[in-house]
This record gives C-alpha cells, structure tokens and sequence, in this order.
C-alpha cells in the first residue's frame, strides 16, 4: 500500500531558501533553471558485467551493470529475447534509504527506466532468440544508487543506456539442446537511444535535473523520456500536486533538446 | 478465459473502432455511489468492460502509528486487481505494476484532499479492479474521488481521469483492453478542473510532440465530460434520500 512519505524535516528556513531562489531565477547551487548539473560518465568499470556505467550527475552517483544470460521467453513473446530492469536504493546511498524489499520509489524508477529503453525499443528483442519460445538472452539491467542528491532517474537513465551502448557479448548458437557460444565479443544490438529528462516544479516555477534540496520542497515531478528521432516514447508525474496544460506542452519541448545534449554526452562516452 | 485474438484492423475504413465508437467516443460510463455498507464512503464504477468497487476510510488513527504525520493526514492508497479480473488469471500477491500504480494514483487524489485539517490520522483509499478492460488506472481514480466525497471527506474539487491512446496511427480516446495492446501509445491523464492541474500522467510507447499536445486535449476534453458525470452521481445518492424522506413525511401526514 503507498502512503504519503515523511520527508525529512527541512528547515523552514531552508525551504524557503531553495523556493524563493527558484521564484528569483536562481538556484541553490547557482545554475539556471533549464541547465543540467555536470555530467560525468565512465564506462567498464566492471570487468566482469557485459556492460557498465558510473554516472556523475553533480553529486548523485549511479552505477549501472548490464548481464546478459541464456533462459527462457516469456510466454506471450515466444520470438523475443527478456529484459529486466530492477533498482536498488540501498541504505549507503542517503539516509532516506532503508534495508529491505524494494521500496515503491525503487519500483517506480526501475519501471520508469524499463519503459523508456522497452518502449522505444532500444534492445533488439528479436534478435536475442536462440530458440523460438524455448531459450533466448536474457538482459538483465541492473540500477545501483550510490549516492543520492536527487534527480536519480535521469542519472540511471544516462547510466543505463551508457551501459548498454557500451555492452558487449559473446555470441551464443544453440546446437542441439546447448548453447555454445563462439569466440570473439561484439556489442549488444541496440536500435534505440531513450535519455530521460526530469523537470520539478519549485513553487510555481520550473527546473529541470533538480538536486536534493528542491525535490524535496517540490510540489510535482515530471520525466519525459525521448527517443533518438525526438519523438516521446516514455512519461511519468510524480510529487503531490501537478502542471498546467501550459506548462506540460513547454516541458516537453525542453526535454527533446535537453535529451539530445545528453545523448551526444552518452554516445560519445560509450564508445570511449 | 482464453484471450480474444487479435483484430485485424484497428479502425474500419469509416474511422470506426472495434467496439463501434468514433475516435474521440468514451466507453458508456456508469457510476455509482454509496454502495458498501461498513466503508465510511463507496463507489463503483463501470467503464466499458471494467468494473471496479472503491472503498474509504477515514480519517482514522494511523496504524501503524509512525507512519502518522505532524501536521496532515496520511493518505494510504492501494490499486489491487482480482486474481479472475483478466484473461489469464493474475498471482494475487501484489506485482511491481500495482505498487507503482498504487502510488501514481495516491499521487493524483493528494493535492484535492484538505489533508491539513486531519493531522495524526490515515485516509486510506481501496480501489479494487473487480473486471480490467483497459484504463482501469484512470476509472480508479474517477471513482476513487467520488468514494472520497461520499465518505464526506473535505476536498477541493473532484478529479476525474481518462486515458488516450493512439492506434494505427491515430489519436484516439479511452482505449479498451485490445487498443491498448496492439495500438502504438497510451497515456493515461488525471485532471484537476478548477485548479487546472494534470495530477496523473504515464504514457509509454511512442508520440510526437504534435501527438502529445493533441493527446492531451482530447484527455482533458473527455475528464470534463466525465467531471459532470462524477458531480451527477453524488447528487443521485442524495436525491434518492430525498425521495424516500419525502414519502416518510407523506405517509405520516396520512396516518
């Protein structure tokens, strides 16, 4: 059951802080409302994942493992390879986070990473069949929250494509009843670049890559995510109140630019 | 229940759906209030195929008792499907898709409830999808709301919430079960009329931004129409009251 979270008890002071510097045009750590705070990307980190990314948005930190195994399709999707997104906001991340089942907020940011990569079909699900409806590659991606300053869907979107874009696998050939795989890596079959964009809404303005300190005095949330040919492929609301008509049409416009600074960001750090 | 297969069009040559209706047609919608006897306030509402019951309790003493907070209510939500709702019968221990929907949903109805004049205490919201055709998140809410008002909680306003869609390559409103899974996109929107807030917005597939705005006009068009339908409801329940108190006092002027 979801229930109104208990925020930590901002300062009224602090509050006020963060909202008027908002309503002033400014921000609490001196950026304007529609820049991003610095982005850092590295790829290969983990030697043994097929693929990875850590992710500096500011001071978030995200890392993202990409596993890519043989097991079964689901049953309603014979010809096409599985893909799971899960995320872990472990306790070391921020004093917010707690031990124990995955909390709704982590649920909600593994699906809401899951349907921008599923959605624009980013992985070539077909081309992960080994076997019709018997066996296929199954990728597994995994969301890894080291350090909590907000914003943490884009800095897990930017980590997951950068870890898929940079993933590599061994090829896999059923023969008979077992799967070989052959010598030599190639990449994961990737057709699509989704880059999430979060916006919050600080009093009655907008900002976008919010740090900590606004998420917290937002009164709404939004994430656009944006394919690579600039259409819209996955959307999610999130705070207590919500956007004008207005306000959502200017949002998303901003997120296809914004999506595409990012993407250029990630490809390019991808390929190392 | 074996699934339908899968039609093969859409939408006819004449711009006509599966189920008959016009791209910017709702399903017929039937709402209901007051209709659970031990909830403090109830709903039921029929949306094409669906069928979902809403309960509501509250204000009551939060439980567990940390949960509760200083100066506002707490609102608890839960978006729970029967495990008979859909084709293929759904595990009835709760999916990763109710839990987030559980949020998104409580999510829409916060910024109506006057929660500040209940601090200590849990409102808590019960939306169980008895039959799912598509929407079924967007119905919650609409009935949700008005289970909310029945259980003479303060509120705002009424939110009222419908989904569109685009299907072969068109945008069309309130998509069914079908559309949904075979179209191109869904995004489900909650509206807030008067203070002119979107409190839900999901969508997943793929839009142009040109599809988007049209989308979401047609999604605030049709949470208009359903806004009065809500607001026709409640006044049915009391109407109804009315009646009866009325042939009360006439019989007693008889005897």
């Amino acid at each position: 059951m979801s229930f109104t979270p208990q925020l930590p008890p901002v300062a009224k002071l602090e509050q006020k802080t963060v909202v008027d510097l908002v309503a002033n045009g400014k921000r609490i750590d001196d950026r304007t409302a529609d820049s991003y705070r610095q982005l850092h990307i590295q790829v290969g980190l983990i030697e043994k994942a097929n693929g990875s990314a850590q992710v500096h948005l500011g001071k978030s930190k995200v890392l993202v493992g990409v596993k890519v195994e043989t097991g079964t399709p689901f049953p309603d999707t014979p010809d096409e390879g599985v893909l799971t997104v899960n995320a872990e906001l472990g306790p070391l991340a921020s004093p917010l986070f707690e031990t124990g089942p995955p909390s709704e907020q982590a649920i909600e940011l593994a699906r809401v990473i899951d349907r921008g990569i599923r959605e624009s079909k980013a992985v070539d699900m077909k081309s992960l069949v080994l076997l019709k409806g018997k066996k296929v590659q199954v990728v597994f991606v995994d969301i890894y929250i080291l350090d909590h300053d907000g914003n943490l869907i884009d800095a897990a979107s930017i980590a997951a494509l950068a870890a898929l874009a940079s993933a590599k696998m061994l090829k896999a050939e059923l023969k008979g009843d077992e799967v070989v795989y052959k010598p030599g890596l190639h990449s994961l079959p990737l057709n699509n670049h989704p880059v999430a964009v979060t916006f919050a809404k600080v009093g009655k303005t907008i900002v976008v890559d919010p740090v900590l300190e606004e998420e917290q005095v937002m009164n709404a949330r939004l994430t656009v995510t944006i394919e690579k040919n600039g259409n819209i492929c996955a959307m999610q609301k999130g705070g207590l109140s919500g956007f004008t008509q207005d306000e959502l049409k200017t949002v998303v416009h901003l997120a296809v630019q914004k999506a595409a600074e990012n993407r250029a960001k990630i490809l390019a750090a991808a390929k190392g | 229940m074996p699934e339908p297969k899968q039609p093969e069009k859409l939408i006819d040559d004449k711009g006509i759906r599966i189920d008959g209706r016009r791209l910017d047609q709702l399903r017929p919608i039937k709402l209901e209030v007051g209709i659970l006897d031990k909830a403090d306030g109830s709903a039921y509402i029929e949306q094409g195929k669906n069928k979902i019951l809403v309960g509501v309790y509250g204000p009551r003493e939060a439980h567990p008792k940390h949960i509760a907070l200083p100066d506002r209510a707490v609102l608890r939500c839960r978006y729970r499907m029967a495990p008979f709702s859909v084709d293929e019968r759904k595990n009835p221990a709760p999916s990763r898709r109710e839990m987030e929907l559980s949020k998104v949903i409580r999510e829409s109805l916060e910024s109506v409830v006057l929660t500040d004049l209940y601090p200590r205490t849990t409102i808590d919201v019960f939306i169980e999808v008895l039959q799912s055709d598509g929407g079924s998140r967007c119905a919650g809410i609409t009935a949700a709301s008005l289970a909310l008002a029945d259980a003479g909680i303060p509120m705002r306003e009424l939110v009222a919430a419908c989904a569109v869609g685009k299907i072969q390559g068109h945008m069309a409103l309130d998509l069914s079960d079908a559309e949904d899974k075979y179209g191109e996109a869904d995004l489900p929107v909650a509206w807030v009329p008067n203070a002119n807030l979107v409190t839900l917005l999901q969508m997943d597939g793929i839009l142009t931004t040109n599809e988007f705005e049209k989308g979401l006009t047609m999604a605030l068009d049709a949470c208009k129409t359903i806004h009065g339908m809500q607001q026709e409801a409640l006044k049915k329940k009391y109407l109804v009251i009315k009646e009866v108190a009325e042939e009360r006092e006439e019989t007693e002027v008889v005897a």
